[in-house]
């Protein structure tokens, strides 16, 4: 008998093993992820033509690129990107410079109570995204804020809710929320350097900062790197705290990130175009978590 | 979210990873303590900046009415009302806050056991079976890891929507059972933490596939425990999907009641009792991390790791 035979009849038989397990995940993941993906492409090439005056019936009629078109001359979506760029380029470094140096000092011998900060620095991750932004949102509003409040005690009139300040004040609560989370995985990847690694660069006189900065962060690169485009990616998808920071800044335009702007697409029945802007957003993350990767790989070379 | 990397080329336990850095390399008097204090003084005021607003929290729960925003915001007011204020938020508009709580924990802790067994049998066949397709499974869920929900939210509401679901109970759960994120860990722990021998033990002893795989999860408890909690949070913490799909107030999760609260402005509901329902959220959260943190901080490390 040849290979072939013999391994036909076993793949098939592992085949009828695995499909208990794997068929019903795999059936919810089509009905949840690629069912609505391949929906939303779909239907992004269609648009609704109303006739006359809208007073006679409305038909879909295939618009071919006609949305994606609009989609790159429409100014407040553009602008809603512009905006979570410039949150990205000042907060992320900020954020995952913040998490590298707290994990660093956690995981170095200089610190006495290591056990205390992991907890106190995972505390935000308890609350993150809606609740934090709640939170936040008490703290920076006007007359009320607690801050601003110490602040005019002091004679320093500050605001967080001005058009120039609402990226910083997202920035911030982004890095609450997310520094800790960020900092736990930097030092759960640092707990694997070997020991014996570090007791070499010690031998060799190689310790303290130098020794973290030269032999620990390269060998940590790969958790580096993820920590980075996830938080690329959190940025993009920017929604909870910008929608929650509203009921302190109605100056706050309804299209502020690219998710919103499809939002409002949404609510104003304009189902393909919400379509087509979502597909844009997906394509987008996922061209700039590429570069991302790429960027980062080429450095090592 | 996790962060996770593909390298399945390692065969160690991953829950031994922790352990292995039990000797500290550098003796501590090679350090001065000038530079011990200021590195102190670095990790107390980051500190700082992540309990002050949990702190603030907590202090203004206990403020009676009005006292919130009056005198200092980081210390207890003039009256302890914490009791009268769990109280009036139990009983604003109905009682409609308990019913949120429960709906919250209904998604939360069905949607965690159910999306962290069919995560993990799917993971188990992954790493256990050479099936055909194996490969390509894997990667378009790998792939899904990287989508993120709320890019994922807009086009499952026009599909919901095309087919009716919308604004039930199945709009926001069906969502909340799938973990791609959930088959990478358990693929990538199942490979590592399950012998293949005694999978044949088991096919010898003439016991079926899903009796052996039962004995399996005994071996992949850690990895399903850090699946449910990752997936607990998410779902709990969810906002945009729930908001978008259910109109029906009684259907809606604690997150969506309770920003609809906030967009009152205090008035019917104080900002106190926003303030108390915040707090109140985010108790079944820390407890779930307590009570299971032996598990998920080994889970974490294995992901951050891999």
């Amino acid at each position: 008998m040849s290979p072939v035979t013999i391994q036909r009849p076993s793949r098939r038989r592992e085949l009828r093993r695995a499909a208990p397990f794997v068929l019903p995940f795999l059936l919810l993941f089509v009905v949840v992820y690629l069912v609505p993906t391949g929906y939303s492409v779909v239907q992004s090439f269609f648009a609704v033509k109303r006739s006359g005056l809208g007073l006679g019936g409305a038909e879909t009629v295939f618009a071919g690129l006609g949305n994606y078109v609009r989609v790159f001359q429409d100014g407040d979506f553009i602008a809603s990107l512009g905006r979570v760029t410039f949150i990205g380029v000042i907060q992320v470094p900020v954020m995952l410079g913040i998490a590298l140096v707290l994990a660093l000092l956690i995981d170095s011998s200089v610190s006495t109570g290591r056990k205390f900060f992991r907890v106190a620095y995972f505390v935000p991750y308890g609350l993150p995204g809606v609740i934090a932004a709640l939170v936040w949102s008490f703290l920076y509003a006007p007359s009320l804020s607690p801050i601003t409040g110490f602040f005019a005690s002091i004679g320093v009139d500050v605001s967080f809710v001005t058009d120039g300040a609402l990226p910083f004040s997202i920035a911030n609560i982004l890095t609450w929320a997310w520094t800790g989370y960020n900092t736990i995985l930097i030092f759960a990847a640092l707990q694997a350097v070997p020991a014996e690694t570090m007791e070499a660069a010690a031998i060799d006189g190689c310790s303290g900062w130098k020794a973290a900065l030269l032999i620990k962060v390269p060998l940590i690169r790969p958790a580096l790197l993820l920590t980075l485009v996830f938080s690329v990616i959190g940025t993009f998808q920017l929604y909870n705290e910008p929608v929650t920071m509203k009921s302190v800044a109605p100056n706050l335009p309804s299209t502020y990130t690219p998710i919103m702007a499809a939002l409002r697409s949404l609510s104003g029945n304009d189902f393909n175009y919400a379509a087509a802007q979502s597909v844009v957003l997906g394509a987008l993350i996922c061209v700039v978590s590429v570069l991302v990767f790429r960027a980062s790989a080429r450095r090592v070379d | 979210m996790t962060v996770t990397l593909p390298s399945p080329t390692r065969n160690e336990p991953v829950a031994g990873v922790p352990n292995r850095r039990r000797r500290r390399a550098h003796p501590l008097t090679t350090v001065s303590p000038a530079s011990r204090l200021f590195v102190l003084a670095v990790m107390i005021l980051f500190a700082v900046y992540f309990l002050l607003p949990v702190w603030w929290l907590v202090v203004s729960v206990t403020k009676g009415s009005g006292e919130i925003f009056s005198g200092n915001g980081f210390w207890f007011g003039e009256s302890f009302a914490f009791v009268e204020n769990i109280k009036t938020l139990f009983q604003a508009q109905g009682g409609i806050y308990s019913r949120w709580l429960l709906n919250s924990l209904l998604y939360a802790v069905g949607g965690g056991i159910v999306s962290t067994l069919l995560a993990s049998m799917c993971g188990y066949a992954l790493a256990k079976f050479r099936f055909p397709g194996r490969e390509a499974v894997f990667g378009t869920v790998l792939a899904a890891v990287l989508l993120p929900a709320p890019v994922l939210a807009i086009p499952l509401y026009l599909v919901f929507s095309a087919t009716g679901i919308i604004n039930t109970f199945w709009a926001v759960f069906i969502p909340s059972i799938v973990s791609p994120f959930g088959v990478y860990l358990s693929r990538i722990y199942a490979a590592s933490s399950i012998p293949d021998a005694l999978i044949e033990a088991g096919r010898i002893d003439g016991a079926g596939e899903m009796r052996i795989f039962g004995m399996g999860v005994r071996l992949m408890a850690p990895a399903m425990v850090t699946i449910f909690l990752f997936q607990f949070v998410a779902i709990w913490t969810n906002f945009l999907l729930p908001s978008l799909m259910l109109a029906d107030s009684t259907l809606q999760p604690v997150t969506v009641g309770l920003v609809g609260w906030r967009e009152m402005q205090g008035n019917p509901i104080s900002y106190t009792t926003v303030v108390t329902g915040a707090f109140v959220s985010v108790v079944p959260v820390v407890a779930m991390f307590l009570s299971l943190q032996s598990f998920w901080s080994k889970g974490l490390a294995a992901g951050a790791v891999k």
